[in-house]
């Protein structure tokens, strides 16, 4: 039982009655913690208060800036440079770190306190092996130091952390493990010298769904075996409900709400947590699925990001206004035509890999069509030879009845103009040297349209649309949020008034409230402007709020492809059914 | 493995043939009558010039004696200097000397610029990074013959450490300091790029997480740090010997050493096509070998990269 007792918090646990002997492993009074800047010391943990006990599982959630990471960093005091604990307490064991030697520091970390990291492809130094790195947390930790020992050990570590050929691999250099089994092996380094305490930064976030399901079971299953007790960071709350006892929500560097896992999702008191809990597109969709509309649920979501209160929608009426939507869009020639396209990279050596394979549907004028798979499964290349940005190895592409291949030089470059895209990376695909209404107004200068006023008054009309103030003109992209790019994107997209826009995982990288804002943007846009969209994701929920219909694809094929509706209530594919499973949080009931 | 080094060491040879081949060119271009020259204020009578002409192939055109020099060279004949001692003799005593004094440069830019450059990224922001950030910025802009001559001042003549002059047959501990003036710019070169490259692998994941494993500092930084470190590093020295070689010239002149870099400066106003091109020839074949045991030992530092074939 764990017990949580949070300043200004609502809806605390009540506590359970405990024998008196026992204190917690881990308590954080009052925790603050700040990092120096040029104006000054920047506040990111401001007041923390969490109790963990021997056994328990708890999960701070937030989002990015919430200051769920920080909270753990500073538990092993391995802040970032400038970052340092300016007040409270971390209590370990009765121990406080706060005031332990560096030397002191070195003997806990590992020993006592394991850490697993958030993004197994930057967490294992690429010029050491693999046994190497899991050798050297061994006998650091004073496990083992005769070498034969110390092997031993690392192959059992890893054994228990799901690496199964665990033997022959230890020579292995991290590039030649995918990216689960990388982070096996963190998981595995983490609890090398059976910590009491285990701390999961965010473990799962970069990998793909059902790989995520997998190495969360095996980590409950070993923590509970080892009897370790676990420390999650999330900012994903369908997880945290599923994976943890406790809830700890945090937000601006604030503890708002905290208490029992279930309690808390199905009955949040915090205006804040209604809103993540709202606006969480695996656990909103489930209770969406009541009404049995798409349309709607964006609708009902964006309206509860926007506000807490929940204004009363008319669910059936929407939903029947995108029914008819859909019927005419039907009636019309499709705006895209795919069919039998095939792509097949030569790559030396191995013989040839086939990215796509013989892959055919149909999106129809003013829908949107989602292309959902893991990693690897050929969606994103799909998105590509769409774009002409790559040329297909065989089959045939017709945008609105010509067909790419025969396309080129100025029809080509017209074809542009109809058909753009959006990008994963909000901080990758904006150039830096470029402000707001350069980057916006980019598109018009090359395809030379207007003239510099009319130019300028399309980059404003814009920034209406996708409600960002016209002041972001002069701005720079590093002064503004994850979301705020992904509007300037989308607006930037938009500038030419495409018919079709290609969005490639465009929502992946944002928090959930903002995902929600900048979904139900794309549906308001649709819905104004007539987009086609293809939507490429490997997020079956935010699928359930955006799509018409879904194609799933795996290993290059489309193994189903059917109305979103059709798909999440009657999958007839092992593989669709097994990424519903896998979407966290699904099946937890609320109590909405 | 094997096989690679093989292919490397073929695409030397067409590196070869053209680098060979403008050179050659270029000194056939240089104005003058490198004859005429050779005696100096006096006029010779026309059939000694005839004869001198003849014996050096200076008479027959530019592509014959290209080609009569080359065929020279597979013969191991790298023909005779204008002071009628063969070139390869030349070679053979001015080699060791130059490739001595490149050799305790290199040793000493890389071993004293990895260590200054891995305390001060470690240090980033304290004084003593500081004051290596000012030094180094100062080395690189001297240049190198404001640097020989303030060394050659203060070392050798106010202080009396070092003698000024190196001359022929001097000991090794001799070219010490003309080997630490030929170092200075690429070793303040190294100290900064090191502290770029520690201050940015410091700040990579992975070391927060050997950290977070319980490892000391004192094992991060050799171990996690120093080697990822390296690796830009050490393809900037391979870069840089090129400009060592270039900055021999010069530094051999400064001191008066008997090494490639001297005698090639005479050569060159003389105007001695073969004596200029079998030692610009060694020197690309040096400089391609050393490239290639560098991205070889690339390999070894990063196991990322495999050759295949």
């Amino acid at each position: 039982m764990t017990e949580i007792e949070t300043q200004k918090t609502i809806g605390s646990s009540v506590p359970e009655p405990r024998t008196d002997d026992e204190r917690p492993l881990l308590e954080i009074k009052d925790l603050k913690v700040g990092f120096k800047t040029q104006t000054g010391m920047v506040t990111a943990v401001d007041g923390v208060d969490i109790t963990l006990y021997r056994g328990q599982s708890l999960a701070i959630v937030g989002e990015s800036g919430s200051g769920k990471s920080t909270t753990a960093h500073a538990i092993i005091n391995l802040l970032p440079g400038s970052g340092e604990i300016t007040g409270g307490q971390i209590l370990l064991d009765g121990q406080d770190l706060t005031k332990a030697t560096k030397h002191e520091m070195e003997s806990i970390r590992g020993r006592k306190v394991g850490f697993v990291p958030q993004d197994p492809m930057s967490n294992l130094n690429p010029v050491w092996s693999i046994g190497f790195q899991v050798e050297e947390a061994i006998r650091a930790n004073g496990i083992a130091s005769e070498r034969k020992a110390v092997k031993a050990r690392a192959i059992e570590v890893l054994k228990e952390a799901g690496l199964q050929d665990a033997d022959r691999r230890l020579k292995q250099f991290p590039h030649q493990f995918s990216g689960g089994m990388r982070q096996r092996v963190l998981i595995g380094m983490g609890l090398a010298a059976n910590p009491q305490l285990l701390i999961a930064d965010e473990p799962t976030s970069a990998l793909d769904v059902t790989v995520q399901r997998v190495i969360l079971d095996h980590l409950e299953s070993l923590t509970r075996e080892l009897g370790t007790t676990l420390l999650f960071i999330t900012h994903d709350l369908g997880l945290a409900a599923e994976r943890a006892e406790q809830l700890v929500v945090m937000y601006k560097g604030r503890v708002v709400e905290s208490g029992p896992s279930l309690q808390i999702l199905q009955n949040p008191q915090h205006p804040y947590t209604q809103r993540l809990v709202a606006a969480a597109p695996s656990l909103a969709s489930r209770r969406i699925q009541a009404t049995g509309s798409i349309k709607a649920a964006e609708d009902s979501m964006g309206e509860d990001a926007a506000s807490a209160a929940g204004e009363a929608i008319d669910l059936i009426a929407t939903a029947e206004a995108r029914a008819e939507a859909l019927e005419t869009a039907a009636a019309q020639p499709p705006a895209i035509v795919v069919e039998d396209l095939t792509k097949v990279y030569k790559i030396r050596g191995t013989g040839d890999f086939t990215a796509v394979d013989s892959v055919s549907f149909q999106i129809a004028k003013g829908t949107t069509t989602a292309l959902v798979g893991e990693s690897g499964s050929g969606k994103s290349t799909v998105a590509k030879m769409l774009l002409k940005l790559e040329d297909s190895t065989s089959g045939r592409i017709l945008v609105g009845g010509a067909d790419l291949a025969n396309v080129r030089g100025k029809e080509l470059f017209a074809l542009r103009s109809r058909m753009q895209p959006v990008f994963q990376d909000p901080y990758g695909s904006l150039n830096p040297l470029r402000n707001i209404g350069n980057t916006i107004g980019e598109p018009l200068m090359t395809h030379k349209v207007g003239t510099k006023a009319s130019r300028r008054e399309r980059v404003f009309e814009l920034l209406d649309q996708v409600s960002l103030p016209r002041t972001l003109v002069g701005r720079y992209p590093n002064e503004l949020s994850g979301g705020q790019r992904q509007r300037i994107a989308i607006a930037r997209a938009l500038a030419l008034k495409p018919e079709i826009v290609v969005l490639d995982e465009a929502v992946s990288a944002l928090d959930v409230l903002v995902q929600a804002q900048i979904l139900r943007l794309l549906a308001d846009l649709q819905a104004e402007l007539g987009l086609t969209y293809l939507f490429i994701t490997h997020d079956l929920a935010v699928v359930r709020v955006i799509a018409d219909n879904v194609c799933v694809m795996q290993k290059g094929r489309i193994v189903e492809a059917a109305t979103t509706d059709e798909v999440f209530e009657n999958p007839q594919q092992q593989y669709t059914k097994d990424l519903l499973a896998a979407i966290p949080g699904a099946n937890i009931p609320l109590g909405v | 493995m094997a096989g690679y080094i093989l292919r490397r060491l073929l695409q030397a040879i067409p590196v070869l043939l053209g680098t060979t081949f403008l050179i050659y060119f270029m000194v056939f271009a240089m104005p003058g009558d490198p004859v005429v020259a050779l005696f100096g204020d006096k006029t010779p009578p026309p059939q000694v010039l005839e004869a001198v002409r003849e014996r050096y192939n200076l008479d027959k055109p530019f592509i014959v004696q290209y080609l009569l020099f080359l065929g020279g060279i597979f013969r191991g004949d790298f023909g005779i200097s204008f002071s009628g001692e063969p070139v390869s003799d030349i070679l053979a005593r001015t080699f060791p000397v130059t490739l001595q004094l490149a050799a305790i440069a290199t040793v000493f830019l890389a071993v004293g610029g990895i260590l200054i450059g891995l305390i001060s990224g470690l240090r980033k922001g304290g004084i003593f990074d500081a004051s290596a950030l000012v030094v180094s910025l100062i080395l690189i802009s001297l240049p190198i013959f404001v640097v020989a001559f303030t060394a050659q001042y203060i070392f050798g003549v106010q202080l009396g450490w070092f003698r000024t002059t190196v001359g022929s047959g001097a000991p090794i501990q001799d070219l010490i300091l003309p080997a630490m003036v030929l170092a200075t710019g690429s070793f303040a070169q190294i100290v900064r790029l090191t502290r770029a490259s520690v201050i940015e692998t410091d700040g990579q994941d992975f070391v927060r997480t050997a950290a977070s494993k319980g490892l000391s500092r004192r094992r991060i930084v050799p171990v996690h740090i120093l080697r990822n470190s390296l690796i830009p590093v050490v393809t900037y020295i391979a870069v840089d010997f090129g400009v060592l070689m270039v900055g021999a010239t010069v530094t051999e002149g400064i001191f008066n050493v008997p090494g490639v870099g001297r005698t090639l400066y005479q050569a060159i106003i003389r105007g001695e096509g073969p004596t200029v091109v079998s030692f610009v020839t060694v020197m690309v074949l040096i400089y391609l070998i050393v490239n290639l045991l560098v991205d070889l030992l690339y390999a070894v530092l990063d196991p990322r990269i495999r050759y295949v074939k």
